[in-house]
């Protein structure tokens, strides 16, 4: 079964739907790249697959082991985050709330993630740093750590690159990659359409009408629109 | 030191340092959360809330049971201004400025037309500073202090873990699943209760500096959110003994001392941070 299908999905405000009759599924070990213009309806997607916003009409459904509650979530950073006194650890450690369940505080295993995380995006040595105190890419990897704390599934990564250099940002890009490589699916909302591409399985488009598919038929329904326009 | 331990056997001396230890707690764990949701203003707003409520209370000729009508009120206050609405028609900002002028207008009218005391002038200027009235607790709002307080020490360090989830992002929070609606209901509850209670230590106008200057100066300081909530507390307890002891001794009004003492500890360690930051 599919880990994420939307049926029938219309989003929309009270004032009134902004993308009506979406319909796609993601499978385990997919990369879908969102893109679009501001405003159509690609933040508005993603919280509702997050559950942050319930769907004007329609459904999402989880499959596959995956509950919705366990989706790691890189949002963008909030002003109020940028000098926020916690340690490095202390953020990435909140990524494990979703699996405190009935204790009070974190286990031994939820810190033991923790570290293992933080290894793995390299930021191990800036565990006691604070985090306000951080560059805008470390800043991101440590909110990557905290993600992947909450997940094992499906990351959602809101225009994860926004605000770093260029040099930076080809760091981030290669690190989503290679999570994809080892197995974690991707939901990615991007401006930038030449990296989605580069990175993406599937793609979803809401540049005039939405578009769901692979990369290749993504390519060819550009081509043939290209054509028309021509 | 004599002085102090000779004004230590006085039952009422001690009932007031061990409730304004407790307040002083409560408020500045509370701060943290507070400064960081830039919710410091809140406190204020809802400080005078209180005042209004007071005054209400005295009309009714509850003063003795004030506190049945001061929580709720002031309860509800918090729970409409820690709610955000993202069609609002008003701003949250400008919403806490009329609620809060609202009922201190309303409190000093009702106090103005209905007291039944005298002396009206000295009974808002005492509501409002605080004045003498933590030496004049009863042992009922002792104990009522005593429980609540530990009430929110205990929520706190029991919910820690959530607590900094939802006060560091609270979208990712709601996204893995936390209620917090419910987290930010608690908060506004716990907010009102603290203030209230705070209100016989500092009195409504000075309440914020409890809550605002000791997480200030422990932000100067730490750079970690346990380390800035402990420093909070212990920089709020130390400042309100000082300041409780130095009051009793001169006899200068306990509120005010309090606040002093917290102006000078910020002081100091932003002088200091000042230099620190010059160094590196």
């Amino acid at each position: 079964m599919a880990l994420i299908t939307c049926r029938d999905l219309v989003l929309g405000y009270e004032d009134g739907p902004i993308v009506e009759n979406l319909n796609f599924t993601l499978n385990r070990g997919e990369f879908l790249c969102i893109i679009g213009e501001n405003g159509s309806g690609k933040t508005t997607l993603m919280k509702t697959i997050l559950g942050l916003l319930k769907p004007y009409s329609g459904e999402v459904l989880f499959g596959d082991g995956l509950k919705q509650e366990q989706i790691g979530y890189l949002p963008q950073q909030t002003l109020v985050q940028k000098d926020f006194p916690a340690s490095v650890e202390e953020v990435v450690l909140s990524g494990r709330q979703n699996h405190l369940g009935r204790h009070f505080f974190y286990q031994k295993e939820d810190h033991e993630i923790a570290k293992k995380n933080m290894e793995k995006l390299q930021i191990s040595d800036l565990r006691k740093k604070s985090y306000r105190h951080l560059s805008g890419g470390q800043q991101q990897r440590v909110l990557l750590a905290r993600a992947l704390c909450a997940t094992e599934d499906l990351l959602v990564l809101d225009e994860p690159v926004t605000g770093l250099d260029a040099q930076i940002t080809k760091i981030m890009y290669d690190t989503i990659r290679s999570l994809n490589k080892e197995g974690m699916t991707i939901i990615m909302i991007s401006h930038d359409v030449d990296m989605a591409l580069q990175l993406a399985t599937h793609i979803l488009s809401f540049e005039d009408t939405h578009f769901f598919g692979t990369k290749q038929q993504y390519l060819s329904y550009r081509e043939k629109n290209r054509g028309k326009a021509a | 030191m004599d002085i102090i331990l000779n004004y230590l056997q006085y039952p009422f001396v001690r009932y007031a340092l061990i409730v304004g230890v407790l307040i002083s707690l409560c408020s500045s764990l509370l701060g943290v959360l507070l400064v960081l949701k830039r919710y410091s203003y809140i406190g204020d707003g809802l400080s005078h809330v209180a005042f209004g409520a007071m005054a209400i209370s005295a009309v009714l000729h509850m003063t003795d049971q004030k506190m049945f009508v001061i929580l709720p009120l002031t309860v509800a206050a918090a729970v409409i201004l820690l709610k955000k609405g993202r069609n609002a028609k008003i701003q949250g900002d400008a919403k806490i400025a009329m609620i809060s002028v609202s009922s201190l207008a309303l409190g000093y009218l009702l106090m103005n037309r209905f007291s039944a005391s005298a002396n009206v002038s000295a009974d808002v200027c005492s509501t409002l500073f605080g004045s003498t009235s933590i030496l004049t607790l009863t042992k009922g709002e002792v104990w009522l202090c005593v429980i609540l307080s530990l009430l929110v020490v205990l929520m706190y360090v029991l919910l820690y873990p959530r607590i900094f989830a939802v006060t560091f992002d609270e979208d990712f929070a709601r996204a893995s699943g936390m209620n917090t609606d419910l987290y930010n209901l608690l908060i506004a509850v716990i907010t009102a209760v603290i203030i209230v209670l705070a209100m016989n230590l500092v009195g409504s106008l000075l309440i914020s500096a409890l809550v605002i200057f000791p997480s200030i100066t422990a932000m100067l300081v730490c750079h970690d959110f346990r380390s800035v909530t402990i420093l909070s507390a212990v920089t709020s307890v130390s400042c309100a003994l000082v300041g409780m002891l130095v009051a009793i001794v001169f006899g200068t009004p306990v509120g005010s001392t309090i606040v002093m003492c917290d102006l000078i500890v910020f002081t100091i360690v932003y002088v200091i941070s000042l230099f620190k930051g010059k160094g590196r």
